[in-house]
Formats: structure tokens, C-alpha cells, sequence
């Protein structure tokens, strides 16, 4: 009983540190695509900011640098992707595709160049990353059974971008749901014409709701490489930012709902490093390749059956025009 | 290219009292898009506090001068002024800032949104929305009591019927305190008791000094509103009028540059033997909701029947039952001899087949495939034909020689077979499949629209072609929400209303007013 209670904690805190990059990300994702922009760049975004924050707090050693230098990279790749695809009228998965190329690619040669570690930044010290927050009044928590654990073990004892990625969710919900801003945003991705007719910028509205992205996921890049991580290591982000864009869909593009899907994706990986070796009754040892591969089987599941309609912002993915 | 001068170059003091200034003067406006010159030197002047009406034929340029007024698009030359103002509308910002709304063909609104969002959107009154809603609601229910703008500000745009839709349109432009009121095609989707509302509204608009301009290719609405009206013809103004010293007639001519013919000679043929009968035909749509309910009517060799409707009242899948391109789910229908039954396999080449003919209601989705040629498009639908064939090889000499016959009997302009036909206008679109359709001698023609945004010029030419194939002994089913259509060329109507048929009546009995009734479900004949 003991045992298995001390098991769904460790599960539970894993849980969480996965669904940090999938959160932040996801978060963009609301932000960019609620405007009408498709942002499947979400993953190179990520990587490229996990390189960024990571090279900038070695080379300055001060992990708040390398979290403002990452944002400042992703706010970047979003300007690249806003100027093919709002200014120039460009395909936005096409756009979005290139950035992730562009950022695997970048990401390891400018490594090499930099570092010759094969594409790895040296390690960082505890003192350049952001460590888990102690809590000392807490320590008193663990003394209440179960309650306490969960407590401490659980919600406590994370790095401060973990609590900053939930702070993340509620910014996104009051923004886009409570402010003119927000009223705008969603009009702009539902109908461009209408909001341009209504003499506000559709441009304008497009470039600030991906640079809203752009810092976001320059959140979660940060979070793998100076947090979470203690350095950057090739391909880092490892399909993060595809997952994260599916749990925003399967979230309906609302923020409350992604959170979980985000937290289910992230205890389901979770739950695959768990079982990794472990015998299970009737199946036997299940093999690795098969856990890890269980997220994106139950995304492909749950995308194609599972979520009903799933209705997409009305303009997404149309470049607006005026004249034809 | 040359902009819009600045307003340094125009210091000249106006010798007239700003009351007697017009609202709006447009000077020697020009607008290009690449090759084609939309407006050429373009003057316009419009009273205040009057309806000023614009018409002209599709492409003539009006909705592009208003687009200029209201700033969505940049003149290459001209000047705009308001009350003696030389000013520089670059933007609809500036345009709304300066006084300006408009109300477009197209409603600009959010389809997710309430009606209050919508209304409020530009001008929310507040960064956070909830402070914002309720001063703005405050301010928008004054409006709507005023002039008699009522809509339900809690409910989504979606939901509301298109009448609403445009008093949202109309509000939005006062929330913005609009002084000029633009209305592109406002009656287009109407029926006439709303269209009556509307000109009410107008109106009163008018009576608080509001500058309205009207642009609408209805003549008759003109004539019943307008206080002056332009007539616009290949991106010119041709003529200025003062309403009451013109006619319909006038206006059609100075719209085409020709005499038109306004009504239609329609033969007088004595009907022969039901060849469509239609027996309680009921349709559930992919969301479960009962789109046509018990529909029950015959079609007689000859014929003209009329089906009368607001747009979504299930016209348009009737025709998709009848014409092969949806699944009969209940009832029967009967071509001559066949019978289709509930989930019989029923496609668009077995109607073919069966002497079915289809004139799809939009042209763009159903009718054509725009960037293919003439020559790919008048053979749709008919290109397992084996005239078209020399072994299993298509034919390109022998389609040619068909299609070139084909646009030249049709008169559908350019007289081209390989120009793309995405690139005619929306008339000769319609001339294109309808000559196609009526080529292959078809017993029963399904028409949907067949004027939808197209020129009085082409329609006339539409009314003669169908009218010529009717004398020819075929049924026509005739879908329209342009009421004058359906009771000029109908021998019978009936009229549906929320799947059902609410009415049926000769068309000689038919008045515009019974039938707007039967429409909107008021009343049941």
C-alpha cells in the first residue's frame, strides 16, 4: 500500500517536470494559432532557446541572462516565421517546418563551433541553473500522512519555472478571455476582415500574439537546458513541441483544457520510463521502444477519435489579404 | 503611382456655409488592380443628412469607390472630402475616426462572437472586457432603442438570422459614432418585410442628419429611398439623378448603356405530363437537424415552378437530393418512369442519366473548376461523352469544336475556349454553365441562383435561354431568393420555410407581400 502510494508520488512529480516545456509550449500555441498563424515552429523554437540559454549562461553565468538571451532567440525564429508568413503572405507549415529544420541544424553546428563538445554545451553548475525552491516551513507538511507527502513531494521542491508554467496557464486564459486585447486576438484569427474593418491592425494584432509566443517558448526552452537539464545535449526538445501541439488541440485551443492534456501526455511519458524493464502480469517485459512510443500512439488515438469536433480558430493558417 | 495629395495643397476658402457643404466629395478618384482600372476620375457628391443610392452592374465599380471612402483600399489618384475637408483616409481607422461606417455585402463579423462582442469589437471601451461590456452595452441599447435596432446582445453571431446580423453591422457603425453610413448590397439576403425594417431604420437614420450612400442593383429600392442617385458603368460615374426625376427604365439604360428589356415574354405553352414528382421527401442533415420536411410536389413538361425562400430554408438540399449530389434518406421521386428510393444508389451521372440537368446554386464551389479552361468546363459532368473522344483518348479538336459552337450560341464573352474560367466575370461564369447544362437537352432543369451576382446585361441574356428551353417542352425548377425572379419567370411557386413547404400558389395570384409572409413563416396559405 505504502509502496505503491510512494509510487504515484514519484509519478506524479515526474509528471510535472515533463509537463513544464509541453505547457509553456502549449501556451504559444494558444497564443499564435488563436491569431490565425499555424505555429508548428513550436519545437524549434524550443530547441533553439534550450541552445541559447544554455550558451549564454556559460559564457555569463547568470541563468537569468540566459533565460532573457533565450526568450530573445525564440522571439526571434517567431519574427521569422511572422515576416514569411503575416508580411509576406508565406505557407505557415511550411514556414514553421523550416524553423524547426533551421533550429536542429543551427543548434548543433553553431555547438560544435563553439564548444567541440559534439553538439553539447559544457555543464552548467547548480549555481548557473535555476534549482528546485526550498520551502523550509514545509518541511513541517511532511509530519500530516499522505497530505504532507503529496504536498512536499508533489506540488513542492521545483524550479521556479515549473510554478512560472502554471502562472502561464492563467495569464493565457485572462488575456485572451478578459482583455480587449484578447477580444481582438480571438477576432483576428476568427475573421481577419472583421477586425480589419473595425480599424485595428490585423498585422499588428498577428505580430504581437507570436511574439507573445515567441517569449513562451523561449520559457520552455529554458526550462530544458538551465532548469530542468544542466546543459544543452543535440536535439534536446526531442518532439516536445509537436506533443505540446497536439495537447493544445486536444484542448480545444482553450487553455484550462491543454493544461491537462499536458499533464496526461507528460504522466503518460512518465509512466513509460517507469515501466521500462518492468515485468508486467500476462505480457511480460514490455520494451522500451513500446513505452516510449506510448504518448504519440495515444495522441494519434485521441486526435483521431477521441476529442469529437475539434474546431480550429476560423482563419487559421490564411495569410489575410485586402485587395484579392 | 500618386497618392492622395495632402491637405496643404488645398487651402481655398469654400465660399459656401458649411451646411450647404456636401458630407462627401469624391474628386477624380482612380483605382487600378494590375491591368484593370476598377474607377476612372471618379467624381461623386452627396448631400448631408440624405440616401444617396450608387448602382451599377457587377464590376462597375461601386463597392471599390466605397471601399476607397472607407479606406480599405488606396486611390492611385483623387482627393476625398468631408464637409469641405480635404482628408487622407489611408485606413478604416482614420475613416472611422473621421465619422465613416460601413455595413459590407459580406458581414464583418465574428461568427463565435455574441452580438455585443461583435458590436464592441474596435471600440471596447475598456482594456479589460468586463467594465468595458457594460459601458458599451449602455450605449449600444440607447442606439437600439432610437432606431428601432433591436437584437439580442447576449446571443452568438452564428445563431442569428441574417436580418440581425446586419442591425449588428449597422450598430457597430454607430458604436464607432458614425456621421456616414455606407451599405454595400444590404438587401441581398433580406426578405422584404425585413428589407422594410431596414429602410425604416434608414430613414429615421436620415432624420437625425445621418449621410447614407445605398449601393444595391435593385432598381426598385432605389426609387423607394434614395433622395439623389449615380449610375456607375465600367468604373465611371455615367449619371446623377435626383430620384424623383427619374424612372427604372432610365437607370437600367444608363446602367447597361443600351435599352434593356425589364420584363420577360414568357411563352405561353399549355403544360404536358408530370415528368418529376417529388412524394414526401424528408432530410435529416449531418448534425441531426430536420433540414426538409415531408416535401411533396410534381413538375410538369413545360413548367416553371418556382421555389421562393430566405437562403437556408432547405432549397439548397433539395436541389442536392434531386441532382444526385446527396443521398435520398426518405420519401420517393420519380423522373418519367424511374423511381428512386430511400438509399438507392443515387448519383450525379445516373441524374444525368436520366435527363437531369443542374445549374448549381454557387457556381464557384459546384459549377466550375475555376482555374481550368473553357473548354474543361463546358464538358464537366459530360466528359464520358464519346463525341468527345477519338478511342479512349480525349479529343481536343472535337471538344473545341464543341465548346467554340458553344460560347459563340451562349454569348459568353470573351469568346474564348482556352481562357481559364476563373477569369470571366461572375455573368459569364453563369452563361458557361448554364449553356452547358442546356446543351445536353436535358427533360428537367434544376436552376439554383441563376443570377446570384450577375449583370442585368447577362441576366436578360439567363431569362431569354430559359425561357427558349421551356418552350422547348423541358421542366425547370427554379430556386431563387430574388422574389421578382421567381414570380417573372414561374408559372407556379411554391414557397419553403424552414424545410417545409408553406405555400403554394399560381404565379399570376402571387403578390410580393403574401409571398414575403409565406416566407418568414408568418402565415400559411
Amino acid at each position: 500500500m505504502l509502496e505503491s502510494f510512494q509510487l504515484i508520488i514519484s509519478l506524479l512529480d515526474s509528471t510535472i517536470r515533463i509537463a513544464t516545456p509541453l505547457i509553456f509550449c502549449a501556451m504559444a500555441g494558444i497564443f499564435s494559432e488563436r491569431s490565425g498563424i499555424i505555429d508548428i515552429g513550436l519545437e524549434g523554437k524550443m530547441l533553439l532557446s534550450a541552445f541559447v540559454a544554455a550558451t549564454a549562461t556559460f559564457l555569463t553565468g547568470s541563468p537569468i541572462l540566459g533565460l532573457f538571451a533565450a526568450i530573445f532567440a525564440s522571439c526571434s525564429a517567431s519574427l521569422i516565421h511572422g515576416f514569411a508568413c503575416i508580411t509576406n503572405k508565406g505557407d505557415q507549415v511550411i514556414s514553421g517546418l523550416a524553423i524547426n529544420i533551421l533550429a536542429s541544424g543551427l543548434t548543433i553546428t553553431l555547438g560544435i563551433a563553439l564548444f567541440s563538445r559534439g553538439g553539447q554545451t559544457p555543464p552548467l553548475t547548480s549555481e548557473q541553473r535555476f534549482m528546485p525552491i526550498e520551502f523550509s516551513f514545509l518541511d513541517q507538511m511532511s509530519i500530516v500522512p499522505f497530505l504532507g507527502d503529496l504536498f512536499v513531494e508533489v506540488i513542492a521542491g521545483h524550479n521556479i519555472l515549473v510554478y512560472l508554467s502554471v502562472l502561464a496557464v492563467f495569464f493565457t486564459y485572462y488575456v485572451i478571455f478578459k482583455t480587449r486585447f484578447g477580444l481582438r486576438l480571438r477576432a483576428v484569427g476568427e475573421k481577419p476582415e472583421a477586425v480589419d474593418t473595425a480599424g485595428i491592425s490585423v498585422i499588428k494584432m498577428r505580430y504581437q500574439s507570436i511574439l507573445i509566443a515567441g517569449m513562451l517558448c523561449g520559457l520552455a526552452g529554458a526550462y530544458l537546458s538551465i532548469a530542468h537539464g544542466a546543459g544543452f545535449g543535440r536535439e534536446m526538445s526531442a518532439g516536445k513541441g509537436y506533443i505540446a501541439l497536439a495537447a493544445m488541440i486536444f484542448g480545444k485551443w482553450n487553455p484550462i483544457p491543454s493544461l491537462f492534456a499536458c499533464l496526461l501526455f507528460g504522466f503518460l511519458e512518465a509512466l513509460g520510463v517507469r515501466l521500462e524493464g518492468v515485468e508486467l502480469m500476462w505480457i511480460g517485459e514490455v520494451p522500451v521502444q513500446v513505452m516510449q512510443a506510448l504518448p504519440y500512439v495515444l495522441t494519434v488515438v485521441l486526435l483521431a477519435g477521441f476529442i469529437g469536433k475539434a474546431r480550429a480558430p476560423g482563419a487559421i493558417g490564411v495569410p489575410y489579404s485586402k485587395e484579392g | 503611382m500618386k497618392t492622395i495629395e495632402n491637405k496643404e495643397g488645398n487651402e481655398t476658402p469654400d465660399p459656401l456655409p458649411s451646411s450647404n457643404r456636401p458630407a462627401i466629395e469624391l474628386k477624380n478618384i482612380t483605382k487600378r488592380f494590375g491591368h484593370v482600372v476598377a474607377n476612372s476620375h471618379v467624381n461623386l457628391k452627396v448631400r448631408k443628412g440624405t440616401i444617396h443610392g450608387i448602382v451599377g452592374e457587377n464590376g462597375a465599380g461601386k463597392s471599390t469607390l466605397m471601399n476607397i471612402l472607407f479606406g480599405l483600399y488606396k486611390p492611385d489618384t483623387g482627393m476625398i472630402f468631408l464637409n469641405g475637408q480635404a482628408v487622407d483616409v489611408n485606413s478604416p481607422e482614420k475613416s472611422i475616426a473621421l465619422g465613416i461606417g460601413m455595413v459590407h455585402q459580406h458581414f464583418m463579423l465574428v461568427p463565435t462572437f455574441t452580438v455585443l462582442e461583435n458590436a464592441m469589437l474596435g471600440n471596447e471601451g475598456s482594456m479589460l472586457l468586463k467594465s468595458g461590456e457594460e459601458l458599451v452595452l449602455d450605449r449600444l441599447k440607447v442606439l437600439s432603442e432610437n432606431y428601432g435596432l433591436d437584437v439580442d446582445f447576449e446571443a452568438i453571431i452564428s445563431d442569428t438570422p441574417v436580418g440581425m446580423q446586419q442591425r449588428v453591422e449597422i450598430l457597430k457603425a454607430l458604436n464607432r459614432g458614425a456621421k456616414i453610413l455606407i451599405l454595400d448590397e444590404p438587401t441581398g439576403v433580406l426578405t422584404p418585410q425585413e428589407t422594410i425594417r431596414l429602410f425604416d431604420i434608414l430613414t429615421s437614420l436620415r432624420e437625425q442628419g445621418v449621410t447614407i450612400v445605398l449601393i444595391t442593383h435593385k432598381l426598385k429600392e432605389i426609387m423607394s429611398i434614395t433622395d439623389t442617385v449615380s449610375v456607375m458603368r465600367g468604373g465611371k460615374v455615367v449619371a446623377n439623378f435626383s430620384t424623383e426625376k427619374t424612372s427604372p427604365e432610365e437607370l437600367a439604360e444608363n446602367m447597361v448603356g443600351r435599352k434593356v428589356l425589364l420584363s420577360i415574354n414568357k411563352p405561353t405553352l399549355k403544360v404536358g405530363n408530370p415528368v418529376l414528382k417529388v412524394k414526401n421527401v424528408c432530410h435529416e442533415s449531418k448534425d441531426g437537424v430536420n433540414v426538409l420536411k415531408d416535401i411533396s410536389f410534381d413538375l410538369k413538361e413545360g413548367e416553371i415552378l418556382g421555389i421562393a425562400g430566405v437562403a437556408g430554408n432547405g432549397q439548397s438540399e433539395l436541389l442536392d437530393i434531386l441532382s444526385g449530389i446527396e443521398t435520398l434518406q426518405r420519401g420517393q421521386i420519380t423522373f418519367n418512369d424511374k423511381t428512386i428510393l430511400p438509399y438507392q444508389d443515387w448519383n450525379s451521372k445516373k441524374a444525368r442519366d436520366f435527363g437531369v440537368a443542374h445549374v448549381p446554386e454557387d457556381r464557384h464551389k459546384r459549377g466550375l473548376v475555376l482555374p481550368f479552361y473553357n473548354y474543361e468546363n463546358s464538358i464537366l459532368g459530360y466528359h464520358r461523352n464519346k463525341e468527345y473522344y477519338s478511342g479512349f483518348l480525349m479529343d481536343k479538336r472535337k471538344i473545341f469544336n464543341f465548346v467554340d459552337d458553344l460560347v459563340e450560341n451562349f454569348d459568353v464573352r470573351p469568346r474564348s475556349s482556352s481562357i481559364s474560367s476563373g477569369k470571366l466575370s461572375g455573368g459569364n461564369q453563369q452563361k458557361l454553365v448554364l449553356a452547358r447544362e442546356i446543351e445536353c437537352n436535358p427533360k428537367i432543369l434544376l436552376v439554383g441562383q441563376p443570377t446570384r451576382g450577375v449583370d442585368i446585361g447577362a441576366i436578360e441574356r439567363i431569362y431569354e435561354d430559359l425561357m427558349k428551353l421551356k418552350s422547348k417542352g423541358t421542366a425547370i425548377l427554379l430556386v431563387s431568393v430574388e422574389l421578382d425572379e421567381i414570380m417573372s419567370l414561374s408559372d407556379r411557386i411554391i414557397v419553403m420555410n424552414q424545410g417545409s413547404i408553406v405555400g403554394e400558389t399560381n404565379s399570376s395570384d402571387a403578390t410580393e407581400l403574401d409571398l414575403g409572409k409565406m416566407m418568414s413563416g408568418l402565415e400559411k396559405v
